[in-house]
């Protein structure tokens, strides 16, 4: 039997879509999957995990040297728990980008990153160059690591109704670490950008944070969707940088993506050509965002968006 | 402190990328390589350390063609003070590219080393990971600003929630993401001046890795088309197709 590890992505409120999306993609590869939940407000994730059909088994490691998502404790535990398994994933956000491929290396493993097809078994597919390429990998690991595409798969959803069991861990490996100073994140009351259905998207057209708040933000409120950027909005300092969508942003398929004053430039493209139905708006009737849009309006946004929210 | 800055040459940003007709690679004939951005990123946050006399020594390496010497070049042009290319014609992953880089590590003991946080070309971002475990250093991967005092070096991050700050006392590995810096250009006397500064060519085979791929490659293909769109010419319009048409608002 081939036996799936998954390291989860949480914080204190539960489980991150992110490891729902991979569940998924695990769900495909075996039928005996233990999620690991780690740092001191992984219980509650835990208990919601548990209630996945699909779960095998939860492990939970509350120790505090696994806060904060810190990448060389969390992988040397999780190169520890690797013995019996045959499949280590993780999502490719920030978090599993971080630490699997520090797992793989401690295990002397290849790792396929963002895998966003499983044709079988050993064979993965994955974009490379800014997804301009599809990349089919055949993998004979003993042992496989892989990191998954969360917008190539749908969050699972079905529960069941026998919990699988939680196992708390007591072993705590660790290494030379980075030290937590603190963070910020964005505090946002919209749907995350990375699961939501609708996203509004805006370029360096919008020319200020200003604009950001006054043409996106009514239009995203008024279709519950999540704003996203373009890399020059985040660098000119329109939008924060957990905002960026793109081949070294954040990928995304939603079933709305509405650009606004945005190129469509190759990088930019990378995160959100997959998304069901794309709208570009843009005064110039050249620009490359065009070619991959299904509904194109050329004109200028600080008409066109008003007139949006308006009839919305 | 030394820094170690590792570079890879890659098919420039701008570029158009093209299948090769037996679908088995990218196309590189008549294509333009450069220095993979988030690698200039990581040599220009080096040379600012240098230049506030935080580091001693910049060395750039690099793994792969021999062609790849004119990226070393463009390092040493830039301010770099030596170059290694470690050399093969063969497209290695990224652990094997790790285990070169940790071998060339125990030999230059660098205090500090700086990667891109992804090549353009295979977008992997496994290399700096994989590296810091290997030499057991703590890593601060995704770096949007970087302090260093004394031997305590301050990295903000960007990460999917927002920026996250830690901190590590040397050694220990960064890698870069774009809003780290701007880097400079190369002035004209500088990339004379480069010509003439040490560049070290060391055979793969030579560092007892084994350097046989793990994963085969089946097959590289261009992704699926969409279907073409329509141009809509007014808002009521774009209403009607999203409402009735698409079926999405
Ligand atoms: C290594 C690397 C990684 C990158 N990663 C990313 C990434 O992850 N995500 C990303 O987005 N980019 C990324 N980029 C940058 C990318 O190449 C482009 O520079 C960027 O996407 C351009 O952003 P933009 O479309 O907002 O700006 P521009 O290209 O300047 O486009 C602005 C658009 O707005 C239109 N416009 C202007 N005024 C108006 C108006 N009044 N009304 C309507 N339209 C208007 C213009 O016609 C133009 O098309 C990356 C680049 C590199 C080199």
């Amino acid at each position: 039997m081939k036996t799936l590890l998954l390291l989860a992505e949480h914080d204190q409120h539960g489980l991150k879509p992110a490891t729902l999306n991979t569940l998924t993609a695990a769900k495909q590869l075996s039928n005996n999957i233990t999620l690991l939940l780690v740092g001191p407000d992984s219980e509650r994730a835990a208990t919601q995990a548990s209630a996945y059909q699909g779960v095998t088994n939860v492990m939970i490691n509350n120790h505090a040297c696994y806060d904060h998502g810190l990448a060389e404790n969390i992988a040397a535990l999780m190169a520890d728990l690797a013995q019996p398994f045959t499949y280590l994933l993780a999502p490719a956000t920030t978090f599993g980008k971080n630490i699997l491929p520090r797992v793989s290396a401690l295990l002397t493993i290849a790792m396929i990153s963002d895998v966003c097809e499983i044709i079988d078994d050993n064979t993965f597919v994955q974009p490379i160059y800014a997804g301009n390429a599809l990349k089919t990998v055949r993998n004979l690991q003993a042992k496989q690591v892989l990191s998954i595409r969360t917008s190539a798969f749908t969050a699972a959803g079905e529960l069941t109704s026998t919990p699988a069991p939680i196992d708390v861990l007591t072993q705590h490996p660790q290494a030379r670490a980075c030290t937590f100073i603190n963070q910020q994140l964005t505090v946002s009351t919209r749907p995350e950008l990375t699961s939501a259905r609708v996203i509004i998207a805006g370029g360096r057209a919008l020319q200020s944070a200003d604009n950001f708040d006054t043409l996106l933000a009514p239009l995203a409120t008024k279709l519950n969707a999540a704003i996203g950027a373009s890399r020059a909005a985040v660098d000119a300092g329109f939008a924060p940088n957990d905002q960026q969508v793109g081949q070294t942003g954040k990928i995304v398929a939603p079933e709305l993506y509405i650009a606004i004053g945005i190129s469509g430039a190759i990088q930019h493209l990378a995160g959100m050509k997959d998304s069901n139905v794309i709208v570009a708006i843009n005064c110039d009737p050249d620009a490359a965002i065009f070619h991959c849009a299904d509904y194109g309006l050329v004109g200028d946004l600080h008409q066109i968006v008003p007139e949006l929210i308006e009839k919305l | 402190m030394k820094i170690l800055v590792a570079v890879k040459r890659v098919i420039d940003p701008y570029a158009k990328i093209r299948v090769n007709a037996d679908q088995t690679g990218i196309e590189t004939h008549n294509v333009k390589l450069s220095m993979n951005p988030f690698d200039e990123i990581a040599l220009e946050e080096a040379l600012r350390l240098k230049e506030q006399g935080l580091a001693s020594e910049i060395i750039v390496i690099s793994i792969g063609p021999i062609q790849a010497q004119e990226t070393l070049r463009q390092g040493l042009a830039l301010g770099a003070d030596r170059a290694i290319l470690i050399q093969t014609d063969q497209d290695l992953e990224p652990l094997v590219i790790a285990q070169l880089l940790n071998r060339i590590s125990l030999r230059e003991a660098p205090q500090l080393i700086i990667l891109g946080k992804q090549a353009i070309d295979n977008d992997a971002n496994q290399t700096g990971q994989m590296l810091a475990a290997l030499l057991n250093w703590p890593q601060a991967t995704f770096a949007s600003k970087v302090t260093i005092d004394q031997q305590r070096v301050t990295v903000e991050r960007e990460i999917d929630g927002g920026l996250q700050t830690l901190a590590f006392d040397l050694p220990g590995i960064i890698t870069t993401d774009l809003r780290l810096n701007t880097p400079r250009f190369a002035k004209l006397p500088n990339i004379m001046k480069a010509k003439s500064k040490p560049l070290e060519i060391i055979a793969s085979e030579t560092l007892g890795i084994d350097l046989t791929p793990r994963l085969t490659t089946l097959s590289i293909k261009p992704p699926p088309i969409r279907p073409k769109g329509i141009l809509v010419h007014s808002v009521d319009e774009l209403i009607d197709k999203l409402r009735f048409e698409a079926k999405v608002i």
